[in-house]
């Protein structure tokens, strides 16, 4: 049956399980709005297409399933960037949908034309533009393909208006046939055999857990083989909630504000598991003396990880899942390990600290958070000081709940992604914490939350600064705090005049009950908590120095 | 530092050569040499790419270029005894009391003159890089007014083979 190229390509995503598109019309992007007015897939407006980008993304780390957003050629296309780019840092699976200029149109710099497929090149795992209105329902089989097969990544479809609304027929595309794209799932039985081997023989290891095993499914085999072999693990921002934080085994998160505790074991292991992790330098810090005196073993699904950035003794290629279910069958468990009680000591030794001081401190506020949800909400974050105190002082139990921008550190992506998130899940708590610069790059999606009804709470921790950039300026900057300072909103106000609630704390005791009022509230709400100004992040490992070597 | 040859086959589709050239420009990867066309088969281009760097470097230009979903396959045939060409274009000096001496070289290099100026002669050649560079020396001293390298291209040598259709005599690495 002939259909539009708009048809085509909406029957396609339906056919592909979409259910939700974040998107912006405009002028190329017509044709496929009108068959989206008709659609089952529900469409949400945001109020900027790097909302959009970022909602998709937010939808997909809680849910699993791929984000898709949608944008008109141009402007628009080049505003859904950071968020391409973003989703890109983290390996998080999204189909991006770009309208662009007629094909006869192509290359003349025409109204509202961008080479995007040129700009995206670097920051997508694959990208097409579509010249024919009877490739598309192949192109969007492979793209959901590529973007969720293997290591998980963004793919972008340029889409010009006249393929949209041009007729074909809509035959389907079959089985993908990509000649030059395959994943490796089974780890190499060699290497595995020395992998458990090296773990038998070990006294002193460590899993160093990422954002592999949440998007690998593979938590419950982390904790089945670190339960076996009494090994602590500590994770990556991306790997919070891949390994319930209030466990015995968990030295929490690792790296420049990482704990003490993550950090010495780290230091002083001698083998270090790495599981779908890829060595970022926030991590390692000094890559030198990074595990110095530990056999490196790194399992990924994605071959060029390895030995990337450290040498690797023991590369284990393949799903983490399976690689790890297949150390599990081969490895005998293990009663008493010396190494974690040892780990156990410098637990209570070293634990996450601040002064407290009748002020509001961030730390508490945090804790509060969590206390009050009992953990069991979904947080998403900003980037800056609050980020890493979310991190620290919120226990993250289940994957999937810590949605927090790793890679690219991409301040407004907390927002939109809340919003993302309250649509996957529309039964749970959703929850920003923010920082009162962040908030302000993608504050206008609050009429996209009022609007839909998504009760999304932002908390805001006010400290009148660009916080982790002052944090800098006050260590290594001699304090001079050179365009840092910020001038405020009233944000309660500015909730107001969008149709939330806003609710201002001013004092210690008001932190509690103003958290269980917003969470009372079936609306989105925002919190403005005006904290301490000059509070740090500690511990902090500066820039250059081993892990060990942490300030604070 | 060693050079490499890399026998890189990709789908022959639009952007594939910004895709392996950007790939090599961001992650600061360096370039030696990089030549393109097609294959037996029409969808399927071939190029070879000389990279300098050591293992570990190749190791990663190696398994970066996988990554892109539009590269079928990739040699590394350094080892391995192959053939390898070049051409080059040079158009030199010539007056023509030194034409006999420029001609003279030519022949010695099996070169070809493929255009004449009233001052000028343009030459051709090929063959490996060694010849080329040696060819371009002996030309120096007449004065090269300008000079265009195709890159290099390379097949191993006899049965092996690591085109499309390869049926396991090169393992891919
Ligand atoms: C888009 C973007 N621009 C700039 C930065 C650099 N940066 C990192 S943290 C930070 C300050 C964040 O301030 P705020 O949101 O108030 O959070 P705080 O650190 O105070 O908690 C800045 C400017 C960034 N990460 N992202």
């Amino acid at each position: 049956m002939q259909k539009t190229g708009a048809q085509i390509l909406v029957d396609s995503l339906l056919a592909e399980g979409v259910d939700t598109i974040f998107g912006y019309p405009g002028g190329v992007v017509l044709p496929i709005y009108d068959v989206l007015y008709d659609s089952e897939i529900r469409h949400i407006l945001t109020r900027h297409e790097q909302g959009a980008a970022h909602a998709a993304d937010g939808y997909a780390r809680a849910s699993g399933k791929p984000g898709v957003c949608l944008a008109t050629s141009g402007p628009g296309a080049t505003n859904l960037v950071t968020g391409i780019a973003n989703a890109y840092m983290d390996s998080i699976p999204m189909v991006a949908i770009t309208g662009q200029v007629a094909t006869p149109l192509l290359g003349r710099d025409s109204f509202q034309e961008a080479d995007i497929t040129g700009i995206t090149l670097p920051i997508t795992k694959h990208n097409f533009l579509v010249k024919d209105p009877k490739d598309i329902a192949r192109t969007v089989r492979e793209a959901f393909y590529i973007a969720t097969s293997g290591r998980p990544g963004p793919v972008l479809i340029d889409m010009p208006k006249d393929v949209s609304s041009d007729m074909a027929e809509h035959a389907d595309p079959g089985p993908v046939q990509l000649p030059g794209y395959s994943v490796n799932q089974e780890p190499d039985p060699e290497q595995l055999a020395r992998a458990v081997r090296a773990i038998e023989e070990s006294e002193r290891p460590v899993i160093y857990a990422g954002g592999g095993v949440v998007s690998g499914g593979a938590h419950g085999e982390l904790l089945e083989l670190a339960e076996m072999l009494l090994m602590p693990v500590a994770t990556t921002l991306m790997g919070l909630g891949g390994f319930p934080g209030n466990h015995p085994l968990s030295v929490g998160m690792l790296g420049m504000h990482g704990s003490k505790y993550a950090n010495y074991a780290i230091n002083e292991c001698d083998l270090l598991i790495g599981v779908g992790v890829r060595f970022d330098d926030r991590v390692t810090s000094k890559l030198e003396e990074f595990a110095p005196g530990a056999i490196i073993m790194h399992i990924d699904i994605d071959p060029a990880e390895i030995g990337k950035n450290v040498g690797v003794d023991i590369p284990l290629v393949g799903d983490v899942r399976l690689t790890l279910r297949k150390m599990i069958e081969r490895l005998k468990p293990r009663v008493a390990s010396q190494w974690r009680d040892k780990i156990a000591v410098w637990k209570k030794e070293h634990p996450f600290e601040f002064v407290e001081n009748g002020r509001i401190k961030p730390q508490e506020v945090i804790r509060e958070i969590c206390n009050v949800t009992k953990g069991n909400a979904r947080i998403t974050t900003e980037v800056g000081q609050h980020q890493m105190w979310a991190a620290q002082y919120y226990t993250f139990t289940r994957p999937r709940t810590f949605i927090s921008s790793g890679g690219l550190g991409t301040m407004g992506f907390g927002f939109p992604a809340a919003i993302g998130v309250q649509v996957a899940c529309s039964d749970e708590t959703v929850i920003d914490i923010a920082g009162d610069g962040s908030i302000q790059m993608n504050i206008q999606e609050l009429a996209t939350a009022v609007h839909y009804n998504l009760p999304v709470k932002i908390a805001i921790m006010n400290n009148g600064f660009l916080g982790m950039v002052r944090q800098w300026q006050e260590l290594f900057y001699n304090r001079r705090y050179s365009y840092t300072e910020l001038d405020n909103p009233d944000f309660v106000k500015l909730a107001e005049a969008y149709g939330a609630v806003g609710i201002r704390v001013t004092k210690k005791s008001e932190v509690r009950p103003a958290l269980e009022e917003a969470m009372a509230v079936a609306k989105p709400v925002v919190l403005d908590f005006p904290i301490e100004r000059e509070e740090n992040v500690y511990p902090m490992v500066p820039p250059g120095e081993p892990i060990h070597k942490m300030l604070g | 530092m060693l050079r490499h040859t890399l026998a890189v086959l990709v789908e022959n589709s639009p952007g594939v050569l910004a895709r392996v050239a950007g790939l090599f420009s961001r992650r600061g990867y360096n370039i030696d040499s990089l030549a393109v066309g097609r294959t037996e088969s029409p969808d399927v281009s071939r190029m070879t790419i000389v990279v300098d760097g050591d293992e570990r470097v190749l190791e990663q230009v190696t398994k970066q270029l996988h990554k892109l979903v539009d590269v079928i396959k990739i040699n590394d045939i350094t080892v391995d005894e192959y053939v390898d060409r070049e051409l080059v274009l040079i158009k030199v000096n010539a007056d023509p009391a030194q034409r006999g001496e420029v001609m003279q070289i030519a022949d010695v290099f099996r070169a070809r003159i493929v255009d004449l100026g009233r001052r000028t002669l343009t030459l051709e050649c090929t063959g490996n890089d060694g010849k080329i560079n040696a060819f371009e020396e002996s030309l120096r001293p007449y004065g090269i007014k300008e000079l265009v390298r195709t890159g290099k291209i390379a097949m191993l040598r006899g049965t092996k083979y690591t085109g499309y259709q390869d049926n396991g005599t090169k393992e891919e690495i």
